[in-house]
């Protein structure tokens, strides 16, 4: 009867991932399908037009890379110092444990709240503008609860064995923190990154809602320029009736699929080399 | 208490010629006065008085839960990173409260250096677990330097010949023996005056835990050490004076060839010939 049991809940799981996999294998051979036979150097290195053959995502791309680099740029810094504080400094109080319960929540919150923070905050009052700053900031306020939070569960997971030996040397908190600590948590931390930023980019309601542009006719050349990002390109294109750039819309996902990949991969790779090195 | 009462095991310790009564004569390190240690409410350490003498291996032995390890930790204050501990009475080394408000800790632990129960490499090389130490308290001005104070502590923790060729490969693949005797090269490297051992030989097979007493019994020639140990043997072989605690409490405390051949308390009595803990 065990056994019975054991094999059903194998089954079960097992159906459960071919499910999602399926699903998503079926998504992404759709774009192919209908995207495939528009891409090409040209779709990347061109820029939008009111012809289908002629439009390419350029601009987006460049705004897209511009955009989520910043936003990891300021995401990483100050989600991991928030999540030392709480996790060294402070874990124990009251307070620690009321702001982390709220991180929690804010990790739920749509994003197009963040965007109307942003435009309220950023665009308006602190005056960024619609600006690829602006753009960024909102999307690492988005990405900073997951950053905290998986960076602390990263922190955890050292264990205190390592603090007290780097105490017992005459070493300060802070000492061991970035010599020991963090680098040991550095892989999770990176992990909760890619997962922040792999939303981040794929974001279209915060934007539109701070006010990047549906046409560019220009890349961003600084962080105060004007900018769109792939995924208002690709929505821009949806919403046209000719069918032409619907094919347009699947390439540029395929695009962004790719960049997505691509910032993964680096990810990864940084992550891997990080684990090595204590291991040998 | 009649010699029949001492096991076979422990006979023949009075004997051992690092034991002298010329311990003694070695002047005070570390004073406690009526120290009391609390984990929140609950009361683990009630109203230690003992001197430990210098340049000698002082072995506090006990059941488990009995303070011993706590106390331990006292001395280099390193409960403090424990929220929700307190400490009350003196801790007194070479004379200095270490307890005052203006004593900055760091400095202290630069002084008493710990060695733990289980070994805790850093996941890094095993020059730079090593190297460390010195790095962070700014010890070396010269790489050159950096280099012969690594080898200098390896040597003297009589595990230099075993990883000479392989420096820079990661300490963790080192053998859990290998891996407490770095633990104990790390301490050593920025010369503390006291090492601590916390049970420091727990997780250790016969052979590897022999070669961590042989080590402990040549660096009492320039530190002062406090070893905390479960194995009754062990503080018999490696220690000159022997503190017997019993529910945070330090029952006796005296020299280790006197606290197994003729102890005064009678519970010291029961624990040492294994009637009790």
């Amino acid at each position: 009867m065990r056994k019975h049991a054991d094999l059903l809940f194998q089954i079960v799981s097992l159906s459960a991932l071919v499910i999602a996999l399926a699903a998503l294998g079926a998504l992404v051979f759709d774009i192919f399908a209908d995207g495939a036979s528009r891409l090409s150097w040209s779709f990347i290195t061109n820029i939008a037009s009111r012809n289908a053959e002629d439009a390419g995502v350029y601009h987006a791309l460049m705004g897209s890379i511009w955009v989520i680099a910043l936003t990891g740029l300021m995401a990483l810094p100050i989600g991991v110092a928030a999540a030392i504080f709480l996790e060294e400094y402070g874990s124990r109080s009251r307070a620690a444990r009321f702001i982390e319960l709220n991180i929690a929540n804010l990790a739920a919150v749509p994003s197009i709240i963040y965007g109307l923070l942003g435009l309220g905050l950023f665009v308006r009052m602190m005056g960024m503008g619609q600006s690829v700053l602006a753009g960024a900031a909102t999307l690492a306020l988005l990405a900073l609860p997951v950053v905290i939070l998986s960076t602390r569960e990263a922190l955890r997971t050292v264990p205190n064995s390592i603090r007290e030996g780097s105490y017992a040397l005459g070493a300060t908190k802070w000492q061991t923190i970035w010599n020991q600590v963090l680098p040991m948590a550095l892989p999770g931390v990176l992990t909760g990154l890619i997962l922040a930023l792999s939303r981040a980019i794929g974001e279209t309601a915060p934007l539109i809602t701070i006010g990047a542009l549906t046409y560019i006719p220009f890349a961003p050349d600084s962080v105060w320029s004007k900018f769109t990002v792939l995924p208002i390109q690709v929505f821009n294109w949806v919403s046209r009736p000719q069918t032409e750039f619907k094919e347009n819309a699947a390439a540029g996902i395929l695009v962004l699929l790719a960049l997505l990949l691509t910032m993964n991969a680096i990810a990864i790779v940084v992550r891997d080399r990080q684990q090595r090195r204590g291991r040998v | 208490m009649t010699e029949s009462t001492v096991p076979a095991s422990l006979a023949g310790v009075a004997s051992r010629a690092g034991q002298s009564p010329a311990a003694l004569n070695q002047p005070v390190k570390i004073a406690v006065d009526q120290l009391n240690f609390y984990y929140g409410q609950k009361r683990a350490l009630d109203g230690i008085d003992i001197e430990i003498r210098s340049n000698i291996v002082t072995a506090f032995i006990g059941p488990s839960g009995c303070g011993k390890s706590t106390f331990l930790r006292t001395l280099n204050r390193m409960n403090d990173i424990i929220p929700a501990t307190r400490v009350e009475g003196k801790v007194l080394i070479d004379g200095e409260s270490i307890y005052d408000a203006k004593v900055d800790v760091v400095q202290l632990r630069r002084k008493v250096g710990m060695v733990f129960q289980k070994s805790n490499p850093f996941p890094k090389s095993i020059f730079e677990n090593i190297a460390y130490g010195l790095r962070i308290n700014g010890l070396t001005k010269s790489k050159a330097e950096l280099s012969d104070r690594v080898e200098e502590s390896l040597h003297q923790a009589a595990i230099w010949d075993e990883v000479k060729d392989r420096l820079n490969e990661s300490a963790l693949a080192l053998s859990g023996g290998q891996q407490q005797r770095l633990c104990i090269a790390r301490a050593l490297a920025i010369r503390p005056e006291i090492i601590l051992m916390d049970e420091p030989a727990s997780a250790l097979d016969p052979i590897a835990t022999q070669r961590i007493e042989e080590l402990i019994y040549d660096l009492k020639k320039k530190y002062t050490i406090v070893i905390v140990t479960h194995n009754m043997q062990q503080a018999a072989r490696v220690s000159d004076f022997t503190a017997f605690f019993w529910l945070g409490r330090l029952v006796e405390f005296g020299r280790t060839d006197r606290m197994f051949t003729a102890p005064a308390e009678k519970l010291t009595e029961d624990y040492v010939t294994g009637r009790c803990g």
